[in-house]
């Protein structure tokens, strides 16, 4: 049977296009023209080509930076992933503490992420901080405005804070999907705690938990709000980021070729990344 | 192997039972014999469940004990009690081989790989998995898996017994009989103790020796198949097995007859009692004569099932079947008898017994 072809159904798509058009493409491509230009304002462009491309892939400042994202987000991995599956393994599957616990956890989430930073900012203070005060109390040397290691424990124990529920409740809820039937069956086949995680749990939560590993890189590695507000990059440059080096280079030295190469470039390394997580986590699965 | 002795068990998933309602399973006093191949048989929600999961120790009874060989288990561990337990739907472990599924249970008790090797090869056989014996066990169908999960059942060859918590409702017709008539092999050449669950009565008639018959959380008969179709002690068991069930008619009792709508009935023997009870009569399909004389009868439907005719029909205001052979004619103008051999008395829903 032949089917009729109308190709007026693609006027279906204009407004999928123009919205994507507006939203991404145009400053997207906006981008993509200052990156290969020079400007000193007043609306006059000098053609550049790949120079400014060249300058950041040789600058250091860049390099260190995406170490500094690259380490920022493989620590934030290492602690909250068998953080969130331990906190998620040991919440009660029924009963009156459910819905508390759930409650509980999903309250950081709600947080706005600058409130996130200025809590910690003020919490971590030696003078009028909590957890500053506490700390030095006890004898310990902390200042996270003077000392790059304290900066980064405050950094990564903030982070841990907000977000190890997001790999909590994802893990909780492939959790209490398992039936019944896999425990008991466990149980009758004398599997020890540590096999019903390996080979009952872990093989249930997985799924979830690569979706919970994407999302956790992608959003740890652009990074921004909260060391802009804890630390704004410091001290020194020992907790500037792609992101606050990226915002100092646009808005602060009003370099815009440069800071739009470092933009694109930026985009392409968390585009590579994802596509990289992504593809290992399906063949993952096609091998199975 | 071991003979099995439940003494007093009661169990309530509620915390504060008030009355005989609140228990899941009301009080069941009953030995399992050493190497007896048992089918618990009863509906949903009969607490047939509840009763297996007690023996194999995933639950632990609210009141009473359970003995394996006279040795109390009560609170012991389903590992402790060395019991295998097959589920309702297939539980496989989805990251190992079907090889490493069948060892698990094995190579936790630590046997030595050698034996566990030679073990598992004799399940693969039976199930006839042999072929896939090291593919992941995930992309297996449905009966597959749960083949795997009888043979996980059935591969420890010292368990003290095995149960079955309707393990076929999965599997499709023609597997579901193979599988059962090897079970039953199984049975003979190992000679385990094995508890069969199901709602099937076929599965249960043709797996166990003895059918112990489940209703509303209690026993109500525990007989041979021939037992539980010619004398049902309760008429539950009357109509939940035998197709289509008894038929059971209200009536009143006279000494040696019973009173039905103003019909009379005899009795094979007048019953032992005079309760002031609810009386009941109870007779098989089968039994069911439909002839030239007798009581008044209306057909409404025939249905023709080769080999015999079932008859619905209405003595007064109730429903009667009748099973009529296909050699035999039905009378142009119905009456109904019922063959004396096959009249049960009840009172309150339980058998009375006749005299003589």
């Amino acid at each position: 049977m032949d089917k009729t072809v109308n190709q007026k159904a693609w006027f279906m798509l204009i407004p999928v296009l123009v919205l994507v058009g507006f939203s991404a493409v145009i400053p997207l491509m906006t981008v993509v023209n200052y990156s290969v230009q020079d400007t000193f304002g007043q609306n006059v462009f000098f053609w550049a080509g790949t120079a400014w491309f060249e300058q950041i892939l040789h600058s250091p400042r860049f390099w260190s930076a995406l170490g500094r994202n690259l380490i920022f987000s493989g620590l934030i991995l290492a602690i909250e992933v068998p953080l969130g599956i331990f906190v998620a393994l040991n919440m009660p599957k029924r009963g009156i503490g459910v819905p508390f616990c759930l409650v509980f956890m999903a309250l950081p989430l709600l947080v706005p992420w600058n409130v996130v930073g200025t809590i910690w900012q003020i919490f971590g203070r030696s003078d009028i901080g909590l957890l500053g005060w506490a700390v030095d109390a006890i004898g310990i040397d902390y200042n996270y405005v003077s000392d790059p290691v304290d900066a980064w424990i405050t950094l990564i124990v903030m982070d841990v804070w907000h977000w190890t529920s997001l790999v909590v409740l994802l893990c909780y809820a492939a959790l209490v999907s398992i039936p019944d039937a896999f425990y008991q069956a466990a149980r009758i086949d004398g599997a020890s705690r540590w096999s019903v995680f390996r080979y009952i749990q872990l093989p249930k939560i997985q799924h979830v938990l690569l979706i919970a590993v994407l999302l956790r890189f992608m959003d740890s590695f652009m990074i921004y709000t909260e060391p802009f507000v804890v630390t704004g990059g410091g001290p020194g440059n020992s907790t500037t980021v792609l992101s606050i080096d990226l915002v100092k280079m646009a808005l602060g030295q009003f370099d815009l070729g440069p800071a739009a190469a470092m933009s694109l470039i930026y985009f392409l390394i968390i585009l590579a990344l994802s596509w990289v997580f992504y593809t290992v986590m399906t063949n993952h699965e096609a091998r199975q | 192997m071991a003979r099995i002795d439940l003494d007093h068990i009661r169990h309530t998933y509620t915390a504060s039972p008030k009355s005989e309602a609140d228990y899941a399973l009301k009080e069941v006093d009953h030995s399992w014999h050493d190497g007896g191949a048992y089918a618990l048989l009863g509906p949903s929600g009969c607490g047939k469940t509840t009763l297996l999961n007690i023996i194999s120790g995933l639950v632990t009874a609210s009141e009473g004990r359970i003995l394996f060989d006279g040795k109390d288990v009560t609170r012991l561990s389903p590992q402790e009690r060395n019991i295998a337990q097959v589920f309702q739907f297939p539980v496989i472990y989805d990251t190992m081989t079907v090889f490493d599924n069948l060892a698990f249970p094995l190579r936790n008790r630590t046997m030595p790989e050698a034996d566990v090797k030679r073990r598992v090869d004799e399940i693969l056989a039976m199930i006839d998995l042999g072929d896939r014996a090291h593919r992941k066990a995930r992309g297996l169908t449905a009966d597959q898996k749960q083949k795997i999960s009888l043979g996980r059942g059935l591969v420890r060859s010292d368990v003290a017994a095995i149960l079955f918590d309707e393990p076929l409702t999965v599997i499709d017709p023609h597997m579901k009989w193979m599988l059962r008539t090897q079970l039953k092999q199984l049975h003979r050449q190992f000679g385990h103790t094995m508890v069969y669950v199901t709602h099937d009565q076929t599965e249960a008639l043709t797996f166990a020796d003895t059918v112990v018959v489940m209703y509303d959380g209690e026993i109500v008969q525990i007989g041979t198949p021939e037992e539980l179709f010619a004398r049902p002690k309760h008429t539950f068991v009357g109509y939940f097995i035998g197709s289509p069930g008894m038929n059971v008619v209200p009536v009143t009792l006279d000494g040696g007859t019973a009173h039905v709508d103003g019909e009379a009935i005899a009795l094979p023997a007048p019953p032992r009692e005079r309760p002031q009870a609810k009386t009941e009569l109870g007779v098989r399909p089968e039994f069911v004569r439909l002839t030239r004389d007798g009581m008044p009868f209306s057909i409404d439907t025939v249905e023709d099932l080769g080999r015999h005719r079932i008859v619905r029909g209405h003595l007064g205001a109730h429903a009667i079947a009748a099973v009529v052979p296909e050699n035999e004619t039905i009378p142009a103008e119905p009456r109904v008898t019922f063959d004396p051999a096959g009249i049960n008395l009840y009172a309150d829903s339980w058998r009375m017994e006749l005299e003589g």
